[in-house]
């Protein structure tokens, strides 16, 4: 925290988020809580093959069930819906196939939409879709990560490979380094493919109205501004007539972030049928149809010196990404922050990484939590284990050794980043001061002798968030990367924000009203909010990529100066004092020495009825900002560590103790921050141990319900204690904050999975692969 | 996804209920907590045209001993099984087995005639009225018949119980000083259907066991009693070495293979359930139910 005493509060205050109470109270107003008028429900026909042409779709029976409306299928979809490529520019050879809303000619994963049928309720539509006769013939599917890179099956033939990009970056002297380490570690990671489960699945009402050629989305996603920037392109109508509303979303993770095709054929549905038309994805088919992620196979080594200083890392990542680049962002950003992550907190000289991504007949891959970073720092983190082991030095030892220090800042990393703040000695002491590290230590050490498989795993990681336009705006993708807010003082002297940040429940409005209470000076229950309306507020990015708080909460916090400004200007037109001298505290207007003059609402009063009191002065009584960082991130880092002890005889791993140290500047609110490192924690947990999609051979996904694919519960845990690294302030004009988002998912699994090799290692077994399922772990120890 | 459209019926007797659940006129299944039924008509994976609802049937309700045999009525919640003194103290092992059914909210509705009559081999209960020598009471518009437990579980989802049938209630012998159970589960998380799993039930005479019924769960398509192993067990003194020759009777015995777990690792840990639970039988005070 930079804990500068210029910030007043609440800023730095434990305030539970504002939504809370509201949402527990069962007044929350989720998009299926809408009814309009009107309103037909659609659901879809899918394809139950992973790879099949489409021969022949018979609709007639489901075309004739009373209180059917429609049954569209591609062709209908297409007279006013653009397919698409999910392209990037930085990316010229990224094999961007194209692909429509609802499959056409040919489906390439077992879930794909097929068709749409309309009805007018959910019950009757389902029925209908059960008649939709749809003639397939399947074809050769491609399921596994390295058959779609080897294999003869291409799944689009007009690029002739299943790779969809290969992206590759070399520093140093690699060669060299490795041939004269004094320890080389190798190893080949797996790890299992995934998805975000929000409480919420995906949904949305689409309301076309024809007469203004006006569409109104009531969406449960974290982006409404890219939704009405795709919406508006590929539905061909002007921008300014697509709105956009978010209003309570239940979980994101990443999971609402893009286009999905039964999205936006839900919105052509409404533009054919002019009508408003519902759909919400059904717990069972969001395990098919949301976005996966994270199903990775990464060759890795690490070369050390003598004295455990790292000499180079060198990665081979392979990324199986489903049937398509996802659009707008495209698929290449998960291998690039294994080529840009790896070995991220650490110094070192050379660096090979190569990143291939291919397309496969899985379910569409798409930008989870953490998005490529957990894997590297999985990769980073396993592989120093290792060589450390291997070369009988302490692991912890090496990380100290190597961790980038406050000297080496700004810290050029052969990966080509430059990382301007990191804080990993602080993190260090920080954890030194809570945790007896080597009385854990001994006490693993201890249970070992004693036959039990007892580990501990640490975990550095390091977090971009809050990300510039170098990547996206620069590659010709239309994501913003700034954010805005909108003050209005009201006639009785409190504030209304309207801001481009969105909420899935992170809490980030609470944040924001924190800063624009400490802004302007006025009392928290002051300030009200509204946000997840393109309608209302400034083009902002939403959520993605940890950056509302950083970017949105800075655009509050020159919102609510400049709104200050404005109000002390009228405050000290009325009171004919300098406005210099004048202050805002609690609302109210104070002199130098403390004492009230003017209440805001009576500067309200005056300026919205009276001000003709204010000759001259044209009071706006509003004041906006908007803000993007003009640097590719803010980096927060820390450090995860996990104690873990097995069941020889179960293979279940049971975590015992999780700490997180964690450095993200300013901390805006201590309660929310904390919570959002737990649950992404949580998140990464989930990966290490239990969750995982399982496919087959042929494509088909064996385990997609929520009784078969595992998350992780409140049983299943420890207590995860968190604690909060002080590092000095980056410097420049604004508030310092850096995201916290996907701080929990990054390092996690890696510290799980350190854990449990820890465990092993007295049996001399490993594990390189997450989830560490008792099987594997059993399978491992050479039980069964 | 929403339900098919189906009829929904509420019976006020239990007569009313065996008459409409006898009636041909349509596919029934009858409607007690609904924690199976419902997800499955709502997966669209069942569809029957008529819904009998047998909750308000009191007698069903029923949680008393009678004969030296404590009767539980179908609808008895899971909730009620465990936390009822009276199960504690007659039937230990049925209160140990009930946290491990599901969660709570699941556990408030649920009910013991239900999780019998649907007989998933991965739950609990059956297994539990397999070692305990269960009788199973069904009535029909033609008389009530009583059915051993060992005879009740057919198969997959599938009992003796005929589709005119309601499970009215299930008995089980009132425990007694000797008596000793002990209960095993490995699930991946707590709540979680079992990937294998065990309730054991014995006599303790002497050094000895007798009466030993083992019946494990999880890995085949019904319960099944562990015969030899119990019989090894009440061969002699409980010893390490005993244990160990009743654990590899287990590696004949059938064990299905499943994405999530694999027949090996299933088979595994029906091996060490069945180690910690004969244990526990002969050590019941250093017994550890996890």
């Amino acid at each position: 925290m930079t804990s500068s005493p210029a910030l007043p509060a609440p800023i730095g205050e434990r305030v539970p988020h504002r939504r809370t109470r509201r949402l527990a109270h069962g007044r929350g107003r989720y998009v299926g809580d809408i009814k309009i008028p009107g309103m037909l429900h659609g659901t879809f026909v899918r394809c139950p093959h992973a790879h099949a042409r489409i021969d022949a779709i018979d609709m007639k029976a489901a075309k004739s069930l009373p209180g059917v409306v429609a049954v569209l299928t591609s062709a209908d979809i297409a007279k006013v819906c653009k397919p698409w490529r999910g392209v990037h520019g930085l990316f010229p050879s990224l094999n961007a196939p194209l692909q429509h809303a609802l499959a056409i000619d040919t489906a390439r994963w077992s879930g794909e939409p097929v068709a749409l049928v309309v009805a007018t309720s959910r019950s009757i539509a389902e029925d209908a879709a059960g008649l939709v006769d749809v003639e397939y013939t399947p074809l050769p599917a491609v399921a596994d990560p390295e058959s779609a890179r080897d294999g003869t099956t291409k799944i689009h033939p007009e690029f002739g490979t299943n790779v969809c990009l290969a992206a590759s970056h070399e520093s140093g002297d690699v060669d060299a380094a490795f041939t004269g380490a004094a320890t080389v570690a190798a190893e080949t990671f797996r790890f299992g493919r995934h998805t975000g489960v929000p409480l919420e699945p995906r949904g949305l009402i689409a309301e076309f109205d024809p007469t203004e050629r006006r569409l109104t989305v009531h969406h449960s996603h974290q982006c409404p501004h890219q939704m009405q920037n795709d919406f508006a392109v590929l539905l061909d109508l002007p921008e300014h007539r697509v709105r956009v509303i978010a209003p309570d979303v239940g979980g994101g993770f990443g999971i609402k972030q893009q286009l999905y095709g039964d999205e936006i054929a839900v919105c052509a549905a409404s533009m054919l049928l002019g009508r408003p038309v519902a759909w919400f994805a059904d717990r069972l088919e969001s395990f098919t149809a949301d976005i996966h992620a994270r199903e990775h196979v990464v060759q890795g080594r690490v070369a050390l010196s003598a004295h455990g200083d790292i000499l180079a890392f060198e990665v081979d990542d392979l990324h199986a990404i489903g049937p398509y680049s996802q659009f707008p962002r495209s698929s290449a950003g998960e291998g690039r922050a294994v080529l840009t992550q790896t070995g991220a907190p650490y110094r070192f000289d050379a660096l090979r990484a190569r990143a291939t991504a291919v397309f496969q007949n899985k379910g569409m891959s798409g930008h989870y939590r953490g998005v490529g970073q957990p894997i590297a720092c999985a990769v980073t983190e396993l592989l120093l284990d290792k060589a450390a082991r291997k070369a009988g030095l302490d692991p912890i030892d090496v990380r100290r050794r190597n961790m980038v220090r406050s000297a080496d800042l700004p810290w050029r990393a052969p990966t080509g980043v430059v990382y301007p703040r990191l804080a990993f000695e602080e993190c260090f002491a920080t954890l030194e001061a809570h945790v007896d590290l080597v009385g854990l230590r001994r006490d693993c050490a201890d249970a070992r002798k004693n036959g039990r498989l007892r580990g501990l795993g640490l975990a550095c990681f390091v977090e971009q968030t809050s990300r510039g336009s170098g990547f996206y705006g620069a590659g010709g993708v239309a994501v913003s990367s700034r954010d805005g807010c909108t003050l209005r003082l009201e006639p009785n002297g409190a504030v209304r924000c309207l801001s481009s940040i969105t909420e899935q429940g992170q809490g980030t409005e609470t944040g924001v009203l924190q800063v624009i209470a400490a802004a302007v000076g006025v009392p928290l229950d002051s300030v009200d909010i509204l946000t997840g309306d393109t309608a209302t507020s400034f083009h902002g990015g939403g959520t993605w990529g940890s950056r509302c708080m950083a970017i949105g909460g800075e655009a509050a916090w020159r919102a609510g100066r400049a709104l200050r400004a404005e109000i002390l200007t009228i405050a000290a037109h009325l009171l004919q004092a300098d406005s210099t001298a004048l202050d805002i505290r609690y609302g109210v207007v104070v002199d130098a020495g403390g004492a009230a003059r003017m209440t805001l609402a009576e500067v309200g009063a005056v300026g919205h009825f009276r001000p003709h009191d204010l000759p001259g002065l044209n009071p706006q009584l509003v004041a906006s900002a908007s803000y993007g960082p003009d640097t590719p991130f803010r980096a927060g880092c820390g450090i995860q560590l996990a104690v873990v002890e097995i069941d020889p005889d179960s293979g279940m791993v049971r975590l015992d103790r999780f700490v997180v140290v964690h450095e993200c500047g300013l901390v805006v609110n201590p309660l929310l921050v904390d919570e959002q490192i737990r649950g992404g924690v949580v998140q990464g947990i989930g990966a290490a141990l239990l969750e995982e999609l399982l496919y087959d051979s042929d494509g088909q996904l064996l385990n997609g319900s929520m009784a078969d694919y595992l998350l992780p519960m409140a049983p299943e845990l420890c207590d995860i204690e968190l604690l909060h690294a002080h590092a000095a302030a980056q410097g420049g004009d604004d508030l310092g904050i850096a995201g916290v988002g996907e701080a929990g998912t990054t390092g996690a699994s890696a510290a799980v999975l350190c854990a449990v090799n820890d465990a092993l290692f007295a049996r001399g077994v490993s594990i390189a692969q997450i989830p560490c399922t008792p099987e594997r772990v059993l399978t491992a120890l050479g039980v069964i | 996804m929403k339900l098919a459209d189906v009829e929904y019926v509420r019976a006020d007797t239990v007569e009313h209920a065996l008459a409409l659940i006898a009636a041909q006129d349509a596919e029934t299944r009858v409607l007690a907590g609904g924690q199976s039924l419902m997800p499955l008509l709502a997966m669209r994976l069942a569809a029957p045209a008529r819904l009998v609802d047998i909750n308000r049937l009191a007698e069903l309700e029923r949680l008393e001993v009678v004969d030296g045999r404590l009767v539980i009525g179908a609808l008895v919640r899971h909730h009620r099984i465990a936390t009822d003194p009276l199960v504690a103290r007659v039937a230990p092992l049925l209160a140990r087995a009930a946290p491990h059914v599901a969660h709570p909210a699941i556990r408030n509705r649920g009910t013991f005639g239900g999780s019998l009559a649907h007989a998933d081999p991965a739950s609990e209960f059956p297994a539990c009225t397999l070692a305990l020598n269960a009788e199973m009471t069904l009535a029909s518009m033609s008389g009530r018949r009583t059915v051993r437990a060992d005879a009740f579980f057919e198969g997959l989802y599938q009992t003796a119980a005929r589709p005119d049938e309601l499970l009215l209630e299930v008995s089980v012998p009132v425990a007694t000083e000797a008596s000793r159970f002990a209960f095993v589960e490995f699930s991946r998380r707590n709540g979680d259907y079992a990937l294998a799993g065990i309730a054991a039930a014995a006599t303790a005479d002497g050094d000895r066991l007798t009466g030993v019924r083992l019946a494990l769960f999880g890995i085949g398509d019904t319960p099944v009693l562990a015969s030899e192993a119990a019989a090894i067990l009440e061969s002699g003194p409980v010893t390490d070495a005993l244990v160990k020759q009743a654990v590899a009777t287990l590696d004949g015995i059938e064990v299905r293979d499943s994405a999530t777990a694999g027949e090996r690792y299933r088979r595994h840990l029906a091996r060490v359930a069945l180690k910690r639970a004969a244990l526990a039988l002969a050590r019941p005070e250093a017994a550890s139910c996890r």
